[in-house]
C-alpha cells in the first residue's frame, strides 16, 4: 500500500479462501465490505456499537466484532464467515447442533454466535459451560435464554471430537 | 455508523510512524487494535483527518515477564497478556486483562491503546496505576519516560506530545508478601464497567500493612488515587474497620458520573463493595493463597 492515500484505497482480503480485491474508502468498516463489496449479508449488522456480536466473523483465527474494524485493517488478512462454515458434505457440525438443539429462534444473533463457538472449538475442543458462557459474553440473544445455545456448543464439540 | 472521512496511512516502521505523525499535526491519530478508536470515530466524538495504522510496525508486542523489571509492549493485545507469564506470576494483570470487554475485543485491543485513549472507563489506567507502572514514549525526540500519574491529565487526554507514541509499558515486580487485586462490576460481558477497583497491598507478619495502593476506575475524569487513604492502612492492622476507613477515605476523593451505568449513588456503594473484596483478596494473594478476582457481570 502507499505510504499516503487519500481517496480510495486497494485492498486484497482473503475471505472463506477466496481472495477478493476491492477498492475502498479507507472508513469502510469490515462488516460492510463483507455485506456490500461482497454480497455476504450471512454476517449481520446488530447494534453496530462492538456491543451486541452479530457481526462476528473470523480474522486471522480470532473471532473480531467486524463492526468495530476497517476492512483496510484487514488488508492482507484472512476472514471466515458464516457462509465458510458449510462443507460439501453438508452443515458444519456447530450449525447441525444449533439446529438439533434450537439454539436459535429468530436467527438474528446466530452467524455471530456461530464464529464465536467456532473460535473457542478451534482453541479448546473440550470446552466446560463456564468457559462457553465466557466466550460467548460478547454475542448477546434476545430469543433463547442461551441454554439451548450452550447445549448446541457442547453438542457440535462432542461430533467435532468425534470426528 | 461510519466514522467522518479520513486518510489512511501505514508506515512500516516506528520511525515513519512518528515522522508521519509530527508532520501530519493535530488531525493524525494512530491507529492500533481500533477498540476505542473505532467506536469513538463511528459516534462522531472524534473526526481525524490521518489515521495512522500502527498495528503491524514490529518488535512492540514483546510481553517480557521473567526478572525483576517487567516490560509490555503497545501492541500487545489484552488477550496474548491475559495468557502471558505476566498474568500467571501477578494475579492483579489477569484480573485486568480477562475482565476487558469480551473476548473478541481482547482479541483486537492493546494495552497501548488502552493506556493512549485514557478513557476514564479503560481497565489498564486504573490498573496500571495501582503498580506505579511507567509509560515509555517514543517521539521526534527520541525516547522519553513518563510515571503513570503524570501520564494521565484529564478525561482523554495524555501527556503525549504530537508525533509521539506510547511504545512500552514498564513495572517493577512487587516484592514478596505483597499481593493485587483488581475488581470491577460491569452490567454484562462487552459493556463498560460501572465501577472499577485496584488494591495492591505489601505485608509485614501476614496482617500488618507494610504499603498499599488504592486506585478507583470510572470514578472520575482520571484515576482516583489518594495518599490519604492508602495512610489509612500503612503501619497499621488489616482488620475490617481499618479497611473501610480507607474505603470511606478514597471514595470521598472520587466523582462518579450518574449515568446509563448507574447513578453516583449507586458507583459508590458500588465502589465500597468492590473496594472490601479487592483488598480481601489482595490479602489472601499475599500471604500465598489462589483466589479468583476480575471484573463480574450478569
Amino acid at each position: 500500500m502507499s505510504e499516503t492515500t487519500t481517496g480510495r484505497v486497494p485492498v486484497t482480503i482473503t475471505v472463506n479462501g477466496q481472495p477478493c480485491t476491492r477498492e475502498i474508502e479507507p472508513r469502510l468498516l469490515l462488516v460492510e465490505f463483507l455485506r456490500r463489496e461482497l454480497g455476504l449479508t450471512g454476517t449481520h449488522i446488530g447494534c453496530d456499537t462492538s456491543f451486541c456480536g452479530a457481526c462476528t466473523v473470523i480474522l486471522d483465527g480470532d473471532a473480531v466484532k467486524s463492526c468495530t474494524l476497517l476492512a483496510v485493517q484487514a488488508d492482507g488478512s484472512e476472514v471466515i464467515t458464516v457462509e465458510g462454515l458449510e462443507g460439501e458434505e453438508g452443515l458444519h457440525p456447530l450449525q447441525q447442533a444449533f439446529s438439533e438443539h434450537h439454539g436459535l429462534q429468530c436467527g438474528y444473533c446466530t452467524p455471530g454466535m456461530l464464529m464465536s463457538s467456532l473460535a473457542l472449538l478451534a482453541e479448546n475442543p473440550d470446552p466446560g459451560i463456564e468457559e462457553i458462557r465466557k466466550r460467548l459474553g460478547g454475542n448477546v440473544c434476545r430469543c433463547t435464554g442461551y441454554q439451548n445455545i450452550i447445549r448446541a456448543v457442547q453438542a457440535a464439540a462432542r461430533a467435532l471430537r468425534e470426528e | 455508523m461510519y466514522p467522518a472521512p479520513f486518510r489512511y496511512h501505514r508506515p512500516a516502521t516506528l520511525e515513519d510512524a512518528m515522522a508521519l505523525l509530527a508532520r501530519l499535526g493535530d488531525g493524525a491519530r494512530p491507529l492500533a487494535g481500533g477498540q476505542s478508536l473505532l467506536p469513538i470515530l463511528k459516534l462522531r466524538m472524534d473526526e481525524p483527518t490521518d489515521l495512522v495504522d500502527i498495528a503491524r510496525i514490529p518488535g512492540m508486542r514483546h510481553i517480557d515477564g521473567q526478572g525483576e523489571s517487567i516490560r509490555i509492549g503497545a501492541l500487545a493485545t489484552h488477550a496474548r497478556i491475559a495468557v502471558s507469564e505476566v498474568a500467571s506470576r501477578f494475579p492483579i494483570v489477569q484480573d485486568c486483562a480477562t475482565g476487558i470487554a469480551d473476548a473478541q475485543v481482547r482479541a483486537r485491543g492493546t494495552i497501548g491503546g488502552s493506556v493512549s485513549t485514557a478513557d476514564p472507563s479503560c481497565d489498564w489506567p486504573t490498573m496500571l496505576q495501582v503498580l506505579d507502572a511507567e509509560v515509555a514514549c517514543r517521539g521526534p525526540r527520541g525516547e522519553r519516560v513518563v510515571g503513570i500519574r503524570d501520564f494521565f491529565r484529564d478525561a482523554y487526554t495524555t501527556a503525549l506530545e504530537e508525533g509521539e507514541l506510547v511504545t512500552e509499558i514498564r513495572f517493577r515486580a512487587p516484592p514478596a508478601g505483597s499481593g493485587g487485586a483488581y475488581l470491577g462490576f460491569k452490567k454484562a460481558a462487552p459493556a463498560y464497567p460501572a465501577a472499577t477497583v485496584g488494591v495492591h497491598l505489601g505485608l509485614a507478619d501476614g496482617q500488618v500493612c507494610r504499603q498499599a495502593r488504592l486506585v478507583l476506575g470510572c470514578a472520575g475524569p482520571r484515576p482516583v488515587q489518594s495518599r490519604e487513604a492508602e495512610q489509612e492502612l500503612e503501619g497499621k492492622d488489616l482488620n475490617r474497620d481499618n479497611l473501610r476507613r480507607a474505603a470511606e477515605a478514597i471514595i470521598s476523593c472520587s466523582d462518579p458520573p450518574s449515568d446509563s451505568r448507574g447513578s453516583a449513588a449507586f458507583k459508590r456503594t458500588m465502589l465500597h463493595s468492590l473496594f472490601m473484596r479487592a483488598a480481601e483478596i489482595a490479602i489472601r494473594r499475599a500471604r500465598g493463597e489462589t483466589v479468583k478476582g476480575g471484573t463480574l457481570y450478569v
